[in-house]
């Protein structure tokens, strides 16, 4: 874990990039750019979270989009109300309030839908985790009051004490500041007790039994964590677009939050990061490159896509910071 | 409840059950054996609906592009086998997930190069296309009748292969204890690659039976194979039994659900509610019933006996 | 001086493409993949066509067109109109099959000031509260196409009917448009699953309509659904029984498909729309014939529709001799609606949502054997959507 100078040092540069690039973005006047990386960093706290129970703790979530929709939800649903009136005791556009129902929520559903899935193992657990968010995609369908199938546009934003959504620069540094909190504080759980007794239930699930843990009980509550970070993401992600919908909450949206992790390096702190990065750069760059050579062609764009996600599984399986090797290789 | 009514959403129940099975069927025996989840299964069920169809318009008959498409599926199926998923038996499920993840998005964009983005409507032939009086009252629909048989006899066909050939007995084994089959001196590269091809055409027949009703388009797999994932889970995983039950099962759910549930909602709500919730909740019936099933049996209903 | 040495750099290094020539930027919003690519092609090959027609310039500035994929997904197509304004900075962001999606995205082009203009989605909040100076629509509001099926259903003697549409914005107002004027009884009611994992098969629903016993079937399902769902209403048995009338359904995308399967039920079967390939003016004429010649099929009414937008836009740029800065007249013009437009003559409403005909059309086999339709009657003339009145513009 630790001993592993270049991807330490490589680690701190993306993060660092990260922290200053979108700002500089914004300050020349290239908003789109800013927008890119904006969303970038939202779904980069979802794919930390996930790494949490996925890299460290071998829970392979198939559904880990349906907190993000929850999280944007909880934002969406009280500004909605403050807009357009009924349900008072919820209408509200404080952010302290919406981000708390998002945390809350989402760690509520992840108490429910863990209880009954970490119950289960291997491809049972993969499936089921996915067909509890498709339960809530059809959920949010079904809510007509909020846009059912057509999304729900958030005319305000959160209010925030001393923070203005509103301004593309504060969004970013919120988002920011929020990703590296995020990297901070599982890297913590896992250097953490806990994070040991997590871990050894991925490498040897019996052992940790024998010596009289209850792995079933950490991994619960890891999933909790885990969970209600992914929500916090959702609801800057919801105040980021404005636009929600019960898409974001589909089983591809969690494939590719996956895809995230793996393809920077699931079980190490900065890879889920930097597998956000590749994954958000990489559909923009292909995209663009093929419409270089021909227009008409960059709708073929997922073709080379998927091509390059099939590389990476088939030959870098521990991501791409898994490249810069220490003494400590792997974990 | 009307009676009528009642017997032909059964039908189409049925026959929704039937294409999840042919789904399901090839799904199960891939994980039982070569224990390798599938995500690009509803890719090949696509892949048999446009290759059925061109076979369909260069011949002028629905029945000889069948019988064209199901070789051509077979050795789709062999390659997908020898291309990618024989490199991550080795692997964990999440590596499969993630590969296969892949392939459906190579999958659909290759069909828009080849195909369009138009998809296909795949022409009958007449004496298909009407219906028929099965009962006094009770006019069903040639064709879905016959999606029904083909899908039964197909099951039957199934259940023989695997309970009373040779091959059968290998998949069996297989399932149970792959390190023994290998002892036999049994090819199993061969066998690995003969099971994932049988998958395929299994699929590519169900994709062939449902294009003249919808019709060949793209990404038409990615839908209906979550709705098989759930099947061969509550079925439990490599029990043929199992899969053939469970879709069976959540064919009629899902039908039923759809054609009843509104009815049922407008008792304790607004018409207009019930029109805009019952189709959401009949959808999330079967995911419901999943969770439950799990929650009591984490195997599934038929899990197989040894693993 | 770094601020600015930087954005040059950056400049370069990002958009090769900035080239301030004398143009005007175009971006169109349309659906390129997914099934549905199928009717984002259509409008493309007709924007296309406008284009040509222009000599590639408006007034004398050179036309930039920028295609953006909206994936049949709201959130997608909010992204892509984002992409066009900050990045691409367009001019005037078009097109817009799904009012889902021009729900999500007209924010994104409205604020930034650009003007919006649907070349197909007419939902109802943005012909009625979220009205807006800067959005045109060379389309028709979501209501006014059902509802003059309603009218036609009543001129019939229909009773009673069985309403089928898929569950999104435009599907509700379609229900809601032919409830409002059709006078008999609605039997029952089936909202499906729509989006990327539509559902397609629709043997329960058509089961139900059958029993519900209602004399006839108004459905509306746009695309390639619409085929799908005429060849199992054939299949079922139920064109004696349950007699079709449809909005958006049977279309120029839809008949050559039939066609060839040779689904014969769609012959004679009637629709309304606000345009038809048969109609007589020198506009439509000229984009039908060339159409054709170009892509050997009849054009649908969303390319007509595509085709349009492009020559509104051509005659606000023309207006204003090309100062795309003189915002006001450039809304003047496109509210004036003096282009030649292929419908005929039209005139836009306080919401800008046009104020124009609805035809009764029918299914028809053409001199070279194409099956297309030709106008029967008109039912509306110069009919206004009922959504005006709630729209503060005047």
């Amino acid at each position: 874990m630790s001993s592993n100078r270049p991807r330490q040092i490589f680690s701190l540069i993306i993060m660092v990039l990260l922290g200053i690039l979108p700002p500089v973005f914004i300050w020349i006047g290239e908003p789109f750019y800013a927008d890119l990386a904006t969303r970038l960093v939202c779904l980069a706290i979802a794919a930390v979270s996930l790494n949490l129970i996925l890299g460290y703790g071998g829970m392979v979530s198939f559904g880990h989009a349906v907190f993000i929709g929850i999280g944007a939800y909880a934002v969406g649903i009280p500004s909605y109300h403050a807009t357009y009136g009924e349900w008072d005791a919820i209408a509200s556009y404080n952010g302290l309030f919406q981000f708390g129902i998002a945390i809350g929520l989402s760690a509520l559903f992840a108490l429910i839908v863990g209880a009954i899935c970490l119950r289960t193992k291997g491809v049972y657990f993969i499936m089921i985790t996915m067909a509890f968010s498709q339960m809530m995609f059809f959920f949010f369908i079904s809510q007509e009051t909020y846009g059912g199938d057509d999304g729900l546009t958030i005319d305000i934003r959160s209010e925030l004490p001393l923070i203005n959504m509103d301004d593309p620069l504060q969004m970013y540094l919120l988002c920011y500041a929020s990703l590296v909190a995020a990297v901070l504080f599982v890297r913590m759980i896992v250097r953490s007790r806990f994070g040991m007794v997590l871990r050894g239930g991925m490498g040897n699930e019996e052992r940790m039994r024998m010596i009289g843990y209850n792995v079933y009980l950490y991994r619960l509550v890891a999933y909790v964590i885990s969970g209600a970070i992914a929500g916090y993401a959702g609801a800057l992600l919801g105040n980021f677009t404005t636009f929600i919908s019960p898409e974001m909450m589909d089983w591809t949206r969690s494939g590719e939050l996956m895809f995230m992790v793996i393809l920077g390096g699931g079980g190490t702190s900065v890879g889920p990061v930097l597998g956000s990065i590749l994954f958000i750069g990489l559909e923009f760059v292909i995209e663009n490159t093929i419409a270089l050579v021909n227009h008409d062609w960059a709708k073929y764009w997922h073709l080379p896509f998927g091509a390059f996600l099939i590389a990476v599984v088939l030959f870098v399986p521990g991501g791409v910071i898994g490249l810069f090797k220490g003494k400590g290789g792997k974990k | 409840m009307d009676f009528v009514l009642l017997l032909t959403q059964t039908l189409n129940g049925l026959q929704l059950g039937v294409l999840l099975f042919l789904l399901a069927s090839g799904l199960t025996l891939v994980f039982g054996i070569m224990d390798f989840v599938n995500l690009a299964h509803g890719s090949l069920y696509m892949m048999g609906a446009f290759i059925c169809a061109t076979f369909t318009f260069a011949t002028g008959n629905f029945f000889i592009g069948i019988l064209l498409a199901i070789p051509a599926m077979a050795v789709l199926g062999y390659a997908v086998e020898f291309g990618l998923a024989r490199w991550l038996y080795t692997r964990d499920h999440l590596s499969h997930v993630l590969a296969t993840f892949g392939l459906i998005l190579i999958f659909d964009t290759l069909v828009q190069i080849i195909w369009g983005e138009a998809g296909i409507v795949v022409p009958l032939p007449e004496w298909l296309d009407g219906q028929v009086e099965i009962l006094p009252g009770v006019v069903f629909p040639i064709f879905r009748l016959l999606i029904i048989g083909s899908g039964l006899s197909i099951a039957a066909g199934l259940f023989w292969l695997v309970n009373y050939t040779r091959l059968g007995m290998l998949i069996r084994a297989g399932a149970s204890n792959r390190t023994m089959v290998s002892a036999l001196g049994i090819d199993i590269q061969m066998l690995f690659g003969l099971v994932f091809a049988l998958g395929s055409v299994l699929a590519g027949i169900a994709g062939m039976l449902i294009s003249p009703i919808t019709e060949a388009e793209i990404g038409m797999g990615n839908g209906i194979i979550i709705t098989a994932f759930v099947v061969i889970i509550v079925g439990g995983i490599g029990s043929m039994k199992g899969a053939f039950i469970a879709a069976m099962l959540i064919g009629l759910i899902d039908t039923l659900g759809r054609s009843f549930l509104d009815d049922a909602f407008k008792l304790f709500m607004s018409s207009n509610s019930a029109e805009t919730a019952a189709p959401a909740v009949s959808a999330m019936l079967i995911y419901i019933l999943m969770a439950i099933i799990l929650a009591v049996r984490p195997q599934g209903l038929f899990p197989p006996k040894v693993r | 001086m770094f601020k600015k040495a930087l954005l040059g750099t950056l400049a370069a290094a990002f958009m090769a493409s900035t080239a301030h020539a004398a143009e005007v930027k175009v971006g169109f919003v349309t659906t390129l993949t997914t099934p549905a690519a199928v009717i984002g092609k259509d409008m493309q090959n007709a924007v296309n066509l406008a284009v040509e027609h222009m000599g590639g310039k408006m007034g004398d500035l050179d036309i930039n067109l920028i295609y953006g994929d909206d994936g049949f997904k709201p959130e997608t197509g909010k992204q892509v109109t984002d992409k066009l304004v900050k990045q691409d900075n367009v001019d005037f962001v078009a097109g817009y099959i799904w009012s889902h999606v021009l729900l999500a995205s007209r924010k994104s082009a409205l604020d930034a000031g650009k003007f919006l203009i649907s070349a197909n989605a007419g939902p109802s909040p943005i012909a009625g509260k979220l009205c807006h100076e800067n959005f045109f629509s060379t389309s028709w509001q979501n209501d006014q196409t059902p509802m003059a099926m309603g009218e036609v259903l009543n001129q019939k003697g229909v009773k009673s009917i069985y309403i089928m549409a898929p569950n999104y914005a435009a599907g509700k107002n379609m229900v809601a448009g032919v409830e409002r004027t059709f006078k008999g009884e609605v039997k029952g009611k089936d909202l499906t699953k729509w989006g990327k994992d539509r559902q397609l098969d629709f043997s329960a629903e058509l089961a139900k309509a059958k029993a519900s016993g209602a004399e006839g079937i108004f459905v509306f399902y746009p695309g390639s659904a619409g085929g799908a769902f005429i060849k199992q209403y054939q299949q079922a048995g139920l064109t004696e029984s349950l007699p079709l009338y449809s909005v958006f359904t049977v279309d120029g995308l839809s008949l050559p498909k039939l066609q060839a399967a040779n689904f014969k039920a769609v012959l004679g079967s009637q629709t309304t729309q606000q345009w038809d390939p048969s109609l007589d003016n020198d506009q439509n004429k000229r984009f039908v014939a060339d159409f054709k010649a170009k892509h050997g099929g009849y054009p649908s009414f969303y390319a007509a529709q595509a085709y349009d937008s492009m020559f509104l836009i051509k005659s606000a740029v023309e207006a204003v001799g090309g100062d795309l800065s003189k915002k006001d007249e450039m809304r003047a013009a496109m509210k004036s609606a003096s282009y030649a437009s292929v419908r005929g003559k039209y005139s836009y409403g306080n919401n800008n949502m046009p104020i124009q005909n609805f035809y009764l059309r029918e299914v028809i086999e053409d001199a070279e054997g194409k099956w297309t339709t030709k106008v029967v009657q008109t039912v509306f003339e110069g009919h206004q959507d009922p959504y005006a009145g709630e729209c503060s513009l005047n």
